[in-house]
C-alpha cells in the first residue's frame, strides 16, 4: 500500500492553494467502499476553523474528483486529499480544482481525464470577466465556477451565484470551454518539465 | 492514517550516530537547520521553512468587546493547526496530545511574555478593544515544530499592520486601508523558542532535532528567549533528569542562536518593506517562481471570447426548450400552497404487497384512490380543505389530499394517455384484493 504525499500549489494571479493527496492508503472500515476507493477532500481555510462553506467546497471538489478518479482499480482503499489555503484573492474554488487535480497527477493516481476550474463573473451590464479578482467577484452580478474535464471539455461540476439568464450561462461556458484550454496547457507545460529533470 | 513505526534498526543505528556526534544530515551538534522566511501579499501572513519543516502563519484582527475582567487591554488568540498534509498521522479528528502541548507552549512563550503592548490594542476602554488571532498551520513535518512555529508567529506579528483607528471625543473613525495606512502592532520583543533533545538519559545533546531524532530522543528541553538574554518560558518534557549546568550550558546556547534567527529576522522583514516600498511583485508566487525546476509560471493570457456570443447562440437554439414547468403557487386555505403536483405515489405498492389481508390498507394510497370503484369515495371534499377522510370502512385515517387530479405526472412531457397507464395498474390490483378478500 503506497502513501505518497505530492504537494502542488498553483497560484492564479494571488490566490494560491496547496495541495497534498495520500493514496491509496488503508481505510477506515466505517467509511470502506467494497468496490472503489473512497475519496476524502478536507479544505483548510487560513483564518479560523474551518466551517460550513469550507464543507460545502470540499462536497463540490470531492465530487468532481470522483467523476474522474478510477477508483475501481484500488477498491477498499482511501484516496485522501488536503487543501490549504494560502492566500486567497478571488476564484478561489477554481484554483483549489486546479491544485487538487495536479497533485492527484503528480501522486500517480489513475483518472480517466484531467479536469480544471475556471471562474467566471458578470458584472452589472453584462460583461463577462474570466479570473476575477475578489473585489470584481464582490461586485459582479453573477459569479459561475465550471469545472470541465480535459478530454472533451466537458462539464463535470458548476456551481453558480447570483442572478444571470440561459443565454449568460452558455456564453459564460463557452468562455470558460476556451480558458480551459489554457490552463490544460499549462499542465501539459509543466508537467513535461517537471518529468524531463527530475 | 496509522503512523508507521520506527524499525529496531533504524534507532539503534540514530542512537550510535549520536554517540559518535554524528548526525544523520551531517549537521553538528549545535547546529540549526536551514530557515527560510518568505512574506505573501497581505500584511501578517508569512510562511517559515526550517529545513523541511514547514509553518504557515496567518495574524487577523477584528473590533469585539473586551474581557471583563480586562476592560482595557486588547485580546490575543493564537491557534496552531497540524494539517494532514504534514504528516499522515495528522487526521483532523485525532491529535490532541501533540497539539494541546503545542498550542499551550506556544501561548505562554507569546502572551505571558508579553511581547505585544496589549494595551496599545485599546479602541474604546470597556467597549471596543482589538482581537489579533494567529493562526498557524503546519505544512510539513520534518521535527522541531515549536521552533518553526514560533517563528512563523512572530515574525508574521511584526509584519503585520492592523487598520487605523482614532477618536474623537464620542466618535470612533475606523479607516480602511485605501483612507489610511495600516499601523503596525506595538511589539516590545521577540521571544523565541530553542528545542534541546536528549539522548541516553541526558548524556547526549541536539539542539534542532528532526524528525527521526525526535522519535528517538528521550526528553526534550525548550527554552523560549529574547535578544535581551532574557528567558521567556522554559519547559523540560519527558522525564529526562538534568543537572544545573546542563541546563545553563543549554540557556547560553540559546542565547546566541536566538541572536542569529533574531537577525536573519530583521533582515527579512526589511527586504520585504523594501519591496513592497519599491512596489515590486511580492508575495509567494514571487519566492518560489525561479528557484526550482519543478515551478512554472504562465503569464496572464488574454482569451479571445470574440466567438463565445455566436458558440452560445448555436448551443442555445440546438438545445431543446426546457419543458414548461409552469407552476404556480395555489391556495387552498390561508397559510396551505401548494405548487406543482406530486408525483404519483409509489408507497401504495409497497403495502399492498405487505399487507395482502387487510383490505383496509388501501385507504393508505393517497393519489390514486380515487378512481377506485369500489365504493370509496376519496372525496376530496371541498378545494379548501387539504385534509379529507377518504373513506368509508376507516374513518378515523385522516389522509391529506394534495390535489384533485392525481394522474397528472410532474414531468408534463410524457403524454396523458401514458399517464394513464401506470395509475391504472395500482388500481387493478386493488381491485384483485378486493376481490379476494
Amino acid at each position: 500500500m503506497k502513501q505518497v504525499l505530492k504537494e502542488s500549489l498553483p497560484t492564479n494571479g494571488d490566490t494560491s492553494v496547496l495541495a497534498g493527496v495520500y493514496g491509496p492508503a488503508e481505510v477506515k472500515v466505517s467509511k470502506e467502499i467494497f468496490n472503489k476507493a473512497t475519496l476524502e477532500v478536507n479544505l483548510r481555510p487560513k483564518i479560523g476553523l474551518p466551517g460550513v462553506a469550507e464543507k460545502s467546497r470540499e462536497r463540490l471538489i470531492r465530487n468532481t474528483c470522483e467523476a474522474v478518479v478510477l477508483g475501481a482499480l484500488h477498491p477498499r482503499t482511501s484516496i485522501t486529499v488536503v487543501l490549504q489555503v494560502v492566500s486567497d484573492a478571488g476564484s478561489l474554488l477554481a484554483c483549489c480544482l486546479n491544485a487538487a487535480c495536479m497533485a492527484l497527477v503528480d501522486a500517480g493516481v489513475p483518472m480517466r481525464a484531467l479536469f480544471c476550474g475556471v471562474t467566471c463573473a458578470l458584472d452589472s451590464d453584462g460583461t463577462l470577466l474570466l479570473d476575477p479578482t475578489a473585489k470584481q467577484e464582490k461586485e459582479a452580478r453573477a459569479v459561475l465556477t465550471f469545472a470541465l474535464d480535459s478530454v472533451e471539455r466537458k462539464l463535470l461540476m458548476s456551481t453558480t451565484k447570483g442572478l444571470y439568464s440561459d443565454a449568460e450561462l452558455q456564453q459564460c461556458l463557452a468562455a470558460a470551454q476556451a480558458a480551459s484550454q489554457h490552463v490544460f496547457r499549462f499542465y501539459r507545460e509543466s508537467l513535461q518539465r517537471r518529468y524531463s529533470k527530475s | 492514517m496509522k503512523e508507521t513505526p520506527l524499525s529496531n534498526c533504524e534507532r539503534r543505528f540514530l542512537l550510535r550516530a549520536i554517540e559518535e556526534k554524528k548526525r544523520l544530515d551531517g549537521r553538528q551538534t549545535y547546529d540549526y537547520r536551514n530557515i527560510k522566511i518568505s512574506f505573501g501579499t497581505d500584511y501578517g501572513c508569512c510562511t517559515v521553512e526550517l529545513g523541511k519543516t514547514r509553518v504557515l502563519g496567518q495574524v487577523s484582527c477584528e473590533l469585539v468587546s473586551p474581557k471583563l475582567n480586562r476592560a482595557t487591554e486588547g485580546i490575543l488568540f493564537f491557534n496552531l493547526e497540524l494539517s494532514q498534509m504534514a504528516a499522515p498521522a495528522f487526521e483532523p479528528g485525532r491529535q490532541s496530545d501533540l497539539l494541546v502541548k503545542l498550542n499551550r507552549l506556544l501561548e505562554r512563550c507569546l502572551r505571558n511574555s508579553k511581547c505585544i503592548d496589549t494595551e496599545s490594542l485599546c479602541v474604546v476602554a470597556g467597549e471596543k478593544v482589538w482581537q489579533i488571532r494567529v493562526d498557524l498551520h503546519l505544512l510539513n513535518h520534518d521535527g522541531n515544530i515549536i521552533d518553526a512555529a514560533s517563528i512563523a508567529a512572530i515574525v508574521a506579528l511584526c509584519h503585520f499592520r492592523r487598520p487605523d483607528v482614532s477618536v474623537q471625543g464620542d466618535e470612533v473613525t475606523l479607516y480602511t486601508l485605501e483612507e489610511r495606512d495600516p499601523v503596525p502592532l506595538s511589539i516590545h520583543h521577540m521571544p523565541i523558542c530553542v528545542s534541546f533533545a536528549f539522548f541516553q538519559q541526558g548524556t547526549y545533546l541536539l539542539v534542532d532535532p528532526n524528525e527521526r531524532e525526535e522519535r528517538v530522543m528521550d526528553g526534550l528541553l525548550v527554552i523560549a528567549m529574547n535578544k535581551h538574554r532574557e528567558i521567556c518560558t522554559i519547559q523540560s518534557s519527558g522525564g529526562i533528569m538534568l543537572l544545573k549546568d546542563q541546563v545553563l550550558r543549554c540557556s547560553k546556547i540559546a542565547g546566541v542562536k536566538v541572536a542569529e534567527i533574531t537577525e536573519l529576522i530583521q533582515k527579512a522583514l526589511a527586504n520585504d518593506q523594501k519591496v513592497r516600498k519599491e512596489g515590486g511583485k511580492f508575495g509567494f508566487a514571487e519566492s518560489i517562481a525561479n528557484q526550482r525546476i519543478t515551478a512554472f509560471r504562465m503569464e496572464k493570457a488574454p482569451i479571445d471570447t470574440s466567438d463565445v456570443e455566436e458558440k452560445a447562440e448555436e448551443i442555445i437554439s440546438e438545445a431543446e426548450p426546457p419543458s414548461e414547468v409552469v407552476s404556480k403557487p395555489v391556495l387552498w386555505t390561508p397559510g396551505t400552497a401548494q405548487i406543482g403536483e406530486g408525483i404519483e405515489n409509489s408507497w401504495g405498492d409497497l403495502e399492498d404487497s405487505e399487507k395482502e389481508d387487510e383490505g383496509g390498507s388501501d385507504e393508505a394510497i393517497i393519489l390514486d384512490s380515487i378512481k377506485m370503484d369500489t365504493g370509496e369515495v376519496s372525496n376530496i371534499g371541498s378545494q379548501d380543505a387539504p385534509i379529507v377522510l377518504s373513506d368509508s370502512e376507516e374513518e378515523e385515517m385522516i389522509i391529506l389530499e394534495p390535489d384533485k387530479n392525481p394522474k397528472k405526472i410532474r414531468t408534463q412531457t410524457i403524454s396523458a394517455t401514458q399517464v394513464k397507464a401506470p395509475s391504472k395498474k395500482p388500481v387493478k390490483k386493488r381491485k384483485k384484493k378486493r376481490a379476494a378478500n
